[in-house]
């Protein structure tokens, strides 16, 4: 087995439990909604987003509002974009085939697994692969076993696990810190994302913190190097 | 009365869906070829990563009050001194449960 790929695998094993805890809360939701076991099965296996499936599950009502739930998700996943133009480095010097194939099991977790470790050690596309592979199967067996116990799980409040999310996040974030030239983009980018989520719907926050933050430390870095010269 | 049987609806609206979120993530990564690599727009690139999955946390760190702020610190804090993910999640939840059981 290759070894970026149990690497990957190992490192989101932490990511892994808060997905399955996660994942259980949509499964008791699907199973309200009246999907079968295989119909969320399957579309874990094909969608594999997390907060995109919530909102399908949410919409879910029959008749199914095809085009509706579809638009929903492409906007909540938008941010892929900027998730899979963020891995070129990973990528480099991969072929088309390879990219199309290694693509698919790229979520928000795995990706954020990665990239800290692509920071730390220069970690390649199998790592991503493990990575994904392991929260694909807590992102399963996490729904699946939501599905089957039904309302068994009802309050996850209680036990905050919607926290754990925010807490492996945060840990991961802090992989992601470069030094000091960070610290306006990343006030900038929780700021705005902070501003953004209360004045407008769905998922654009993500979206505008985080260009916004990244652009912001672009424009910085042409100051410095204007004023250094 | 109904064109299409409602597996076949449940089928398609899924399939859609999968195809539309794996289009975004095949084509943020093909569109990045496209663009340039230096200067500037490599700074971008390079700062992204962080101030997006900043962005994906902020409004949920805001939203949980003090002990979720106090929580977040923690886990930083914790991420900072032993690189050890895990631990840190266990601490951040562990704060959080513990003010919403007694507090």
């Amino acid at each position: 087995m290759n070894r970026n790929f149990t690497s990957g695998f190992a490192a989101s094993l932490p990511v892994a439990a808060s997905v399955s805890a996660y994942g259980s809360v949509l499964g008791v939701l699907a199973a309200q909604k009246m999907l079968t076991w295989t119909e969320l099965l399957f579309m874990n296996l094909s969608v594999f987003a997390g907060s995109a499936q919530f909102v399908m599950i949410d919409m879910w009502n029959p008749p199914l509002p095809i085009l509706e739930i579809t638009l929903a998700v492409l906007v909540i996943n938008l941010r892929y974009l900027l998730i899979g133009a963020s891995l070129r480095p990973v990528f480099q010097g991969t072929s088309l085939k390879h990219k199309l194939a290694f693509m698919h099991l790229v979520g928000d977790e795995n990706w954020a697994v990665t990239m800290a470790a692509y920071y730390r050690e220069k970690v390649d596309t199998y790592y991503l692969l493990g990575s994904g592979v392991c929260v694909l199967i807590a992102w399963c067996t996490g729904t699946l076993l939501g599905h089957s116990l039904g309302t068994a799980i009802s309050n996850p409040e209680v036990y905050a696990l919607d926290f754990a999310f925010i807490a492996v996040f945060t840990a991961l974030a802090v992989s992601m810190w470069k030094g000091k030239q960070n610290i306006v983009p990343w006030l900038i980018a929780a700021l705005l994302s902070i501003a953004a989520e209360k004045i407008l719907p769905g998922k654009w926050y993500i979206l505008i913190g985080g260009v916004g933050g990244a652009m912001v430390e672009a424009l910085l870095y042409r100051e410095k190097t204007h004023g250094t010269d | 009365m109904e064109l299409i049987s409602n597996d076949t609806t449940i089928i398609i609206t899924i399939i859609c869906s999968a195809i539309v979120t794996y289009l975004l993530r095949i084509g943020g990564l093909l569109l990045s070829e496209r663009l340039p690599e230096t200067g500037r727009f490599r700074v971008f690139m390079d700062a992204l990563p962080g101030t997006l999955l900043l962005s994906l946390i902020a409004p949920g760190i805001a939203s949980s009050g003090i002990y979720g702020g106090v929580a977040a610190v923690f886990t930083a804090g914790c991420t900072y001194k032993t690189g050890n993910v895990f631990l840190s999640m266990i601490i951040g939840v562990g704060i959080v449960a513990l003010s919403r059981q007694f507090i």
